[in-house]
C-alpha cells in the first residue's frame, strides 16, 4: 500500500516538473545542442556545409585574439564582480543590520528594483546624454574650469561599460545577499559580541561566511551576464572594447555561423566551469 | 494660412500620384494580357494568399504595406528588420518568409546555398525598364563608372532554374535577385564644426579629427571606407579596394588600430540611430553614414551634409530573393508584386526619400517633375519638398546633396561587396575591435 502510495507520489512530481522541464528542453537544452552540432559544421569563406571537422576549434585555439578577448573578458567579470561584491554587500548589510523596521527595509528593497521596470538596454542608453561630450557631466567640468576639454572617457570607453555593469549588475549581487542575511540568527551576533569579538571580527567570523551561499548566487549572476553581454560593449563601449561576445557578433555578422558556434560552446564551457568552481567551494543548495 | 496652402499642394500630389499609379498597373495588366499568359494566369484565385516579404527598415514600412494591399488582388505582409537580421533568417529560417531583400553584398552568401530560386527575366514585363546595372555590361550609363568591388551586374545572373553559381551577365535568362534599390553613400560631416570645405575621403583619417571620427562597424564596409580614405591620402595604391588580398587587409587593418591607439575613432557604429545620436551630440564630425541618417541629423535642427567627394561614392543596392519553397499561385503572386514594384507608384514614394528604384524611367512618370528636378536632376528646389510620409524636408532653393543621379550613381568608386578573404577579413577586424 504504501509502496503504490509513494509511487504514484512520485509520478505525481514528474507530471509537476513536466511543463518547466519540457520548456528548458525545447527552448535551451535543443538551442544549446544546435549549437554544438553547428560548431563542428565546415565554413568554407562563405557557406555553412554540414561536417564533422574540428577546424573551428583549431582555429579558435591557435589565434591570438582568443587570448585577446578572454582577458579583456575575464577583465570585465573580474571589476565587476569585486565593485557590485563591495557594493552589494554593503546595501543588503545595510537594509538588514541598520534598518529596525520590517517596512522601511522592504520598502528601500523595492526601491532598488524600481529601475528594473524598464529594459536594459534603455537603462544602458540612457547614459549616453550624461557621459557624452555634450553631456551634462561634461558641462558641468567645462562650467567649473576643472578641464578646458570635455572629458572625452566617459563615454565610449571602459569606464562607461563598467559604470552601465555596476548599476545594472549590482542588484543581482545585493538580493540573493540581502536574502541569506535576513535569515541570520541573531543570537548568533549577540553569542559573538558576548564573548567580546569586536565588529569587524563579528563581520569576518560569523555574517560573512554565513553569507557565502548569497555571494555564491550572486557571483553566478554577475559573472553569467558580464561574460555574455554585448549591448553595452556595443552601445557604451563604442564597439571599441573587444570582448568574446563582441568577435561572436562580428562573426555572425558575416554569416560566419560554425565559427561563432565554436566561440560560443567555450564561452558555455568556461562559464559552467566558473560556476561548477563555486558550487564545489559554496553548497548553494544545502544553504537554500 | 502657409499651412493651408501645402496641405492642398500635398494632397493634390499624392491623389495624382495614386492616380497615376494606377494607370500605370492598369496598363501592365493590360500589355500582359496582351503578351498572353504571364501574370494574368496566376492572378486568378490569389485573393487569400499571403506574400511575406522579409528585409531592412528602410524598405519595409507601413506606408509600402498599405501601397501594396491597396493595389495588388493579395496581402502583402512587410517585416523589417536589420541588415544581419535579413541574413540569418533568410540563411537559417529561409521558410519565414515568402521574400527576402538582402542587399547585394550579401549574394554570395545567399545564392551558392540552393535555397533559393531564380527570377526568370522573360516572365517580367518590367525587366526592359530596368537600368543596365544590372545587364552587361554592368554600367547604369555608358560613361558611368565601372566601380571596384562587387558590381552588380556580377551576381545578377545565374546558369539555370536550378543554378547555385554566377554567371556573365545577360548570357541567361534567370536573375538571382530581382533588383529593387540602390544608392550611392559617402561620408557624412557636421559643416559647422568643421568650418572648411572638405573635398576628399582622406580627411576622414586627418589627425585635425582625432577623437571626432567614427566609422560603421560593419566589417567589410569600415574596412572598404578606411581603406578609400588611405588610398584617398597617398599611402597605398590597392588592387581593388572592394576584393582586398591579405597584404592590404594587413596594411588597412594595421593602419586602423594605429589610429584606434591615436584616439583617432571616437567610436564605431552599427545601428543607424546610433550613427544620428553621434552627429546630433556633437561626439563626431565626420563619419561613415547612410543617406537616411543624414536627413535624421538635419531633422533635428543640427546641420549635416552627406559631402560630394573628388574620389567619387560607395554604392550599394538590394534586391528580392525568391526562397524555393514557393510554388505555383505563390511564385505568381511574388511576380505580380516584383512587377507592380517597378510600375511608378513606388518609385516616386522612394524618390521622395532620397532613394531610387531601379526602374527610373518609370518613376519619372509618377512623379511631379518639380519633384523629378530635385531628386534626380540635383536641381533647386522650385517648391516644398516632402517626404513620403508628409513631412517637410527642403524648402525652394536648395539643392540635394550630392546634386543628380547621374553624379552620385555614374561616380561610384566602389561597391559594397563581400570578399574573396571574408574570412581572414573578419578576423582581423575583430583584432582591430580588441587592440
Amino acid at each position: 500500500m504504501v509502496r503504490v502510495i509513494t509511487s504514484v507520489l512520485r509520478y505525481r512530481a514528474a507530471l509537476q516538473i513536466s511543463p518547466l522541464s519540457l520548456a528548458l528542453l525545447f527552448f535551451l537544452v535543443g538551442p544549446v545542442i544546435m549549437i554544438m552540432i553547428m560548431s563542428f559544421y565546415e565554413f568554407t569563406g562563405f557557406m555553412t556545409v554540414p561536417d564533422a571537422t574540428l577546424e573551428n576549434y583549431v582555429e579558435l585555439f591557435t589565434s591570438s585574439l582568443t587570448g585577446i578577448n578572454y582577458l579583456q573578458t575575464l577583465k570585465m567579470v573580474g571589476i565587476t564582480w569585486v565593485v557590485t561584491l563591495v557594493l552589494g554587500f554593503t546595501l543588503a548589510y545595510f537594509l538588514v543590520f541598520d534598518l529596525i523596521e520590517l517596512r522601511t527595509k522592504l520598502l528601500l528593497f523595492l526601491l532598488c528594483v524600481v529601475p528594473f521596470w524598464t529594459s536594459s538596454v534603455i537603462r544602458m542608453v540612457a547614459w549616453v546624454p550624461f557621459l557624452g561630450k555634450e553631456g551634462i557631466i561634461n558641462k558641468f567640468v567645462l562650467w567649473t574650469g576643472i578641464s578646458s576639454e570635455p572629458l572625452q572617457f566617459l563615454l565610449f570607453s571602459e569606464f562607461a561599460v563598467f559604470l552601465s555593469y555596476i548599476q545594472i549588475f549590482t542588484l543581482f549581487m545585493m538580493a540573493p545577499l540581502f536574502n541569506v542575511m535576513a535569515r541570520i540568527n541573531r543570537d548568533l551576533i549577540e553569542a559573538a559580541r558576548d564573548n567580546g569579538a569586536s565588529g569587524i571580527q563579528i563581520l569576518w567570523h560569523v555574517i560573512i561566511p554565513l553569507c557565502k551561499p548569497g555571494i555564491a548566487i550572486g557571483t553566478i549572476f554577475v559573472v553569467s551576464l558580464v561574460a555574455s553581454d554585448f549591448a553595452a560593449v556595443s552601445l557604451l563601449g563604442g564597439q571599441r572594447v573587444g570582448t568574446v561576445s563582441i568577435s561572436m557578433i562580428i562573426q555572425m555578422n558575416m554569416a560566419q555561423y560554425p565559427p561563432s558556434s565554436a566561440t560560443g560552446v567555450i564561452l558555455l564551457l568556461v562559464v559552467l566551469l566558473i560556476v561548477g568552481g563555486i558550487m564545489r567551494v559554496v553548497d548553494v543548495r544545502k544553504q537554500l | 494660412m502657409r499651412k493651408t496652402s501645402s496641405d492642398k499642394s500635398k494632397t493634390g500630389v499624392s491623389r495624382r500620384s495614386v492616380l497615376k499609379g494606377t494607370a500605370a498597373v492598369a496598363g501592365v495588366a493590360a500589355a500582359t494580357q496582351l503578351s498572353g499568359g504571364f501574370p494574368t494566369v496566376w492572378s486568378q484565385d490569389i485573393k487569400d494568399l499571403t506574400l511575406r516579404s522579409t528585409g531592412g527598415p528602410w524598405s519595409h514600412f507601413q506606408l509600402l504595406e498599405n501601397m501594396a494591399n491597396e493595389d495588388l488582388d493579395f496581402t502583402v505582409q512587410l517585416t523589417p528588420v536589420g541588415l544581419d537580421e535579413i541574413q540569418k533568417r533568410g540563411l537559417t529560417q529561409t521558410g519565414s518568409s515568402d521574400l527576402f531583400e538582402p542587399a547585394y553584398l550579401q549574394m554570395k552568401f545567399f545564392w551558392p546555398t540552393g535555397k533559393f530560386q531564380p527570377w526568370d527575366t522573360t516572365k517580367l514585363p518590367e525587366w526592359d525598364t530596368v537600368v543596365d546595372l544590372y545587364k552587361a555590361p554592368g554600367k547604369i550609363w555608358p560613361d558611368a563608372w565601372f566601380g571596384q568591388g562587387q558590381n552588380p551586374s556580377t551576381v545578377s545572373y545565374t546558369s539555370g532554374p536550378d543554378g547555385t553559381d554566377f554567371v556573365e551577365p545577360g548570357s541567361t535568362q534567370w536573375l538571382t535577385a530581382h533588383p529593387v534599390l540602390h544608392n550611392a553613400d559617402t561620408l557624412g560631416i557636421r559643416p559647422d564644426l568643421i568650418g572648411r570645405p572638405i573635398d576628399s575621403w582622406a580627411e576622414l583619417i586627418n589627425p585635425e579629427f582625432a577623437g571626432k571620427a567614427a566609422l560603421v562597424s560593419f566589417p567589410t564596409i569600415g574596412l572598404m571606407d578606411a581603406a578609400t580614405a588611405f588610398e584617398a591620402a597617398g599611402e597605398l595604391t590597392y588592387g581593388d579596394k572592394g576584393n582586398m588580398t591579405q597584404d592590404e587587409i594587413d596594411y588597412s587593418v594595421d593602419r586602423l588600430i594605429q589610429l584606434k591607439n591615436d584616439g583617432h575613432w571616437r567610436a564605431l557604429w552599427s545601428a543607424f540611430n546610433e550613427s544620428v545620436q553621434l552627429m546630433v551630440n556633437g561626439e563626431v564630425v565626420i563619419q561613415s553614414m547612410w543617406s537616411p541618417a543624414v536627413t535624421a541629423v538635419r531633422a533635428q535642427g543640427v546641420p549635416c551634409v552627406y559631402q560630394d567627394l573628388k574620389e567619387g561614392y560607395r554604392s550599394w543596392t538590394t534586391g528580392h530573393v525568391m526562397p524555393s519553397h514557393l510554388e505555383g499561385k505563390m511564385i505568381g503572386a511574388a511576380y505580380d508584386y516584383v512587377t507592380w514594384y517597378h510600375t511608378g507608384r513606388v518609385g516616386a514614394m522612394f524618390a521622395k526619400q532620397g532613394y531610387y528604384v531601379v526602374t527610373p524611367d518609370n518613376t519619372r512618370k509618377v512623379l511631379p517633375e518639380a519633384e523629378w528636378d530635385f531628386w534626380y536632376e540635383g536641381k533647386p528646389a522650385t517648391v516644398d519638398i516632402y517626404d513620403p510620409f508628409g513631412n517637410l524636408m527642403e524648402k525652394p532653393g536648395t539643392i540635394r546633396d550630392g546634386g543628380s543621379y547621374k553624379n552620385r550613381m555614374g561616380r561610384v568608386a566602389i561597391w559594397n561587396s563581400t570578399m574573396d578573404e571574408n574570412k581572414y577579413l573578419t578576423r582581423r577586424w575583430a583584432e582591430f575591435i580588441a587592440a
